[in-house]
Order: C-alpha cells, then structure tokens, then sequence
C-alpha cells in the first residue's frame, strides 16, 4: 500500500490546553481508517488541522510535498472534508447542495458539465437521496440532511475523504450503508479518515483504527488490537462485553469502572 | 436536472424589462410640463432648448443615479446576506452608509460643501473608505462573521454619535437642517457629474461583488465547508467588504442614505433563484435598480410640491416589510 498522508508530530494548542500533543500516523491508499476516542480527545481537532483551519505548524506531507504549499483548489480536489456540524444556511434543494461538490472542478460562471452531472447523480444514488432530490434542505430530517452532506462530499470525489462523525443521527440501514460505502471508496483505492462513535460498527468496518485519548494516540493498528478491554477501561472508562460474531467484531460497552 | 438557466433566463429578462420601463417612466416624471414624446425627442436630440436642458441635466442623471444607487443597494445587500449567512444583513450594517453621511456631515459642517459642491461627495466617499477600513481591521482578516457583524455595529454607532455631535454644536440653524436633509436620501437636483463621480467606484464595486457568487453558494455549508471546497474567505470577505464600501459608498455620497432596499430586495426575490446566494445576486441588482427607480417616481408622483425625501419613503415602505420579515422568521424557528 502506498503512503497517501504522512502527518508527523502535529501539536495544536487551544488557549492554555494542549488539545493535540505530538500526534504522528500514516494513511496508506485503499483505507478506511476510523478515528476513535472519548469526547474531547481531539478527533475534530485532528481531522480540522489536516485540513489546515486550526494548526499553522504542521508537518503534514502528501507524496513528500507538505500540504501548505497546495493551492486552496488543489487541496479542494485532494481532500473533502465532512464537518461535524451539518450546517445548511439557505433552503436549496438536495440535488443543488450535492452539486456544490463540483466547486473544485468549475471554472467561474460556468455551468455544471457531463462529468460533473455523473458525480452528482452518482453520489444521489449511493446516498439513497433519489427521491429528495428537489427537496428543499429546511424540511429534510437530522439524517437526510447529513446523508445529503455525505452525498456533497462523495461528489468531491477526491482521493482522500476526511469525515467528522458521518455516522452520527443515522438509522442502523443507513448506517451500515454508509460504512459500505466508505469501505467500497478504499476498496476503489481512496483513503477514508472518519471518526466514529460507534465502536462495535467501527470494529466491522474499518481496516484500521486510531485511538486518540487527551490529544494522543494510544493505539494503532487493526480492530482487534485496538478494541482490547484494557484499552477500552483505561481510555473511556467503561467495561465492555467484546466478542467476535460472525459480522465481526462487536463492543457492548456494559458498564462504568 | 437542474434548470437553472431558463428560469433564470425568464427572471432576469422580466427585471430588465420592469428596470427599463422604469427608467423610461423617471425620464418623463418631473414638474416640467413636458409630454411623453417631446421629452424624449428633447432627451435626444437636444435641440429642444429648455426641454433638452431640463431632461439631459436633470433627468436623465436623475434616472441614471436611480439606476445605479439602486443596483448598488440590491447587489451589495445580496453578496452581504450570502456571506454573512444573515437575512437580516444589509449594506449599512458594516457602518458604510452611517461613516459616508459623517463624512457629508463634516463637509457641510465646515463649510466646504459651500464653497466646493463636490467637497461633499468626496469627503462622504472618505468616510466610507475609513469605516470599511476600520471596519477590517477591528475583525481581522479571515475572522468569524460575527466578529465583523460586531466591529461593523461599532463604526455605526460611533459615526452616528460624530454625526449627532456635529448637529449639535452646530453654528448656523441652516447648516443643521441641510445636514439633516441631505442624510434622508434624494436624488433630487443632481448632475452629470455627480454620475461621474460616481460611477467608476460603482463599476468597480461591482466587479468585485459579482466574482463571489460562487463562493457564497459554498458558504452554505458553512466556513469549513467552504475553505475545504478551495474558496480562500479572506478574499471572499475583501472582496465582499470592498466591494459593498466601493459601490454602496459611492451610491451613499451622492444621494445620502437609502435603507431597506438591500434588505428588502434579495429577500422578495430569493424564492425565485432556489435560494442559491450567486444567482441571486444578478436578480438582486436588477430588483434593487427596479424598486429604487419606482420609489423616485413616486416621491415626485405623491407630492410634487413638498420634495418628500426618497430615503424617507423607502424606509416608510421598508421598516414595516423588515418587521414583517422578523415576524416570519420566528414563525419558521419555532
């Protein structure tokens, strides 16, 4: 697998608090890498200082090229970014939110093209927003609005995907499909870096996990590595029940320590 | 599919339409007894003595002037409610109407204005550039649109306070009541050469308002979403600023200050673009021009004898649309 990210010793500090401290990892093409974590362990942080809003000194090199010297237009079509908060502003419709992807690829005042057009089609369908389509974005649920936003970015089409609880708000179908899809996305030979809350769907799905507790990272590796009883104790605090079905891994959390 | 251009195509040639009738109808209006055809006649050929001078001089700046202001307004009324992601935002929130009047207020003040007509418009054009300036600086490039929102309610009130300190120490009664008269917004009694004046930093106002519609769309989604989609906002927001600041004060320092119709405007028309931020802006121009050249016929129209204020009868029409707006917003929210 070739290196598609190399982020090396990145610190972010918020007022006094160290919310980052030393973090390095590697994603590698054709992962899905899931980010895992209590609450206030940096996952949005990390995820926002790849994507350059929070840190200014980073060390963060894609094929060896540090990513600030991308153009903003570049960067656009090297990442897509899925923030936690799943912001729409205006009542535009479904398929006009998802069309706002294609930014990176139009020049100014030009319409959208073919190739755009089979992005946004495509990326409607594998959300399951063909009949929301000219749906305005104000009257769409807490779960078609962020499968809508998934839907923006997967029409980014870049080759790394970094999403901040894509999960959050979904029912378990269309939970499961959106960790297929994401699953398919590293199989076609992008990079997806999603934090995720749900552990037992992280366990099945993610090729690898990274768990970071107070801005550090205290594993790394396959599931079965990661989500061990003893990590899960003295990171989050919780007993769990983990045993290994036949869909995989799966992590009852069963009670606090 | 989306059908963007046709309906669009539909909307934008009705508001030209409706903009060119206008026009044509502020040429025609005027206390000179002059009839349809003569007055064009007379615009044209100018070989129709007093009617040429009255409808070249007069008029026809009139109508330009209302043209331009009320594009101005519309546009940079729509490009602030994209980027600031606020129905309620419109040009005057960043303190550049309030700093242009200051601005007017310290030339008429003085006694410049008396003895320089055009110390007027210079000095108010000043004062827009300084609050937008000022503006910028206390929000920091790149920062939060609430910070701007802030700095922007900080220059209003401290120009507005100057400009209330200037009426109150001022020396003649006349100066106070041409101080206030000027800040109610009119067309009335202008130039070619107020036109201008005028329009370079208008055009070019303009030219930087309409390079953002598609970053606007992207601020949909928020700051982060934005950026990530590789649209750089501290340019988007230079752009918006120095463009609303070019245009809008420009437009200010010749015809004084004309609320509600940046607010008004991109709101009417919204529904009718799918709510997308960057063809709104097209539709919000020609609909800002639409409104600011019927409301100038009609302050000749309802009291041709009184000089009702144009500023003062937009805000009549306006205060009422905006707390209408409010209401309806908090029917929406709850």
């Amino acid at each position: 697998m070739s290196l598609a990210l190399s982020v090396g010793s990145l610190s972010v500090r918020l007022g006094a608090r160290d919310v980052l401290d030393a973090v390095s990892f590697e994603l590698h093409t054709g992962e899905f890498v899931g980010l895992i974590g209590p609450n206030g362990a940096g996952k949005s942080t990390l995820l926002k200082a790849i994507m350059g809003f929070s840190a200014r000194d980073r060390k963060i090199t894609r094929d060896g090229q540090p990513l600030d010297e991308l153009s903003p237009n570049v960067r656009a079509r090297t990442f897509s970014y899925l923030p936690q908060e799943r912001e729409v502003r205006w009542p535009l419709t479904v398929q006009s939110l998802v069309a706002l992807g294609r930014a990176p690829y139009r020049r100014s005042f030009s319409p959208l093209g073919e190739a755009d057009w089979r992005s946004i089609n495509c990326a409607i369908q594998t959300m399951d927003l063909e009949e929301l389509r000219e749906r305005s974005a104000m009257e769409l649920s807490g779960g078609e609005r962020a499968r809508t936003l998934i839907a923006r970015a997967l029409a980014q089409e870049t080759p790394l995907l970094l999403a901040d609880e894509p999960a959050a708000g979904l029912d378990p179908a269309h939970q499961i499909s959106l960790m297929a899809t994401f699953s398919q996305l590293a199989q076609d030979g992008r990079t997806v870096f999603a934090s995720l809350h749900e552990l037992t769907l992280a366990g099945q799905w993610c090729d690898r996990l990274i768990l970071l507790s107070d801005g550090r990272i205290v594993a790394d590796g396959p599931p079965g590595e990661v989500l061990t009883a003893e990590n899960l104790a003295t990171v989050y605090g919780v007993r769990a029940h983990i045993s290994y079905t036949e869909a995989g891994l799966a992590v009852i959390p069963t009670g606090l320590i | 599919m989306i059908t963007t251009g046709r309906s669009d195509w539909l909307l934008i040639s009705s508001l030209s339409l409706v903009v060119g009738i206008l026009f044509v109808l502020s040429l025609v209006t005027g206390p000179a007894a002059i009839s349809f055809l003569d007055s064009l006649n007379a615009l044209f050929t100018g070989r129709a003595g007093a009617a040429s001078i009255v409808m070249q001089e007069i008029r026809l700046p009139r109508a330009i002037l209302g043209l331009l202001i009320g594009a101005s307004l519309g546009l940079s009324g729509a490009a602030l409610q994209g980027y600031l992601r606020n129905p309620l935002a419109e040009p005057g929130l960043l303190g550049i109407s309030a700093s242009a009047s200051l601005g007017a207020v310290i030339a008429i003040y003085t006694g410049l204005s008396a003895v320089f007509s055009l110390a007027l418009p210079l000095f108010a054009f000043a004062g827009a550039i300084i609050a937008v300036l000022l503006v910028r600086f206390l929000a920091g490039s790149g920062a939060a649109t609430i910070t701007l929102i802030l700095a922007g309610v900080a220059v209003t009130s401290f120009a507005g306070a100057m400009t209330a300190l200037a009426l109150n120490l001022s020396p003649k009664p006349i100066s106070a009541l041409e101080i206030v008269f000027w800040m109610l917004g009119s067309l009335k009694d202008r130039s070619m050469t107020h036109v201008w004046l005028a329009l370079p930093f208008i055009l070019a106002g303009w030219m930087m308002l309409f390079q953002v519609g598609r970053a606007l769309d992207a601020l949909t989604l928020g700051e982060a979403s934005a950026a990530s989609l590789g649209y750089r906002l501290d340019r988007v927001q230079a752009l918006v600023i120095f463009g609303t600041a070019a245009s809008v004060g420009a437009a200010t320092s010749v015809a004084g200050t004309i609320g509600f119709v940046g607010l008004v405007v991109p709101h009417i028309l919204r529904p009718f673009v799918g709510a997308h931020p960057s063809r709104l802006l097209l539709a919000s121009t020609l609909g800002g021009a639409a409104v600011l050249l019927a409301a100038d016929v009609a302050v000749r129209v309802i009291a041709p004898e009184r000089d009702l204020k144009l500023g003062v009868l937009t805000a009549l029409i306006g205060a009422p649309f905006f707390l209408w707006l409010i209401f309806k917003q908090q029917r929406e929210v709850t």
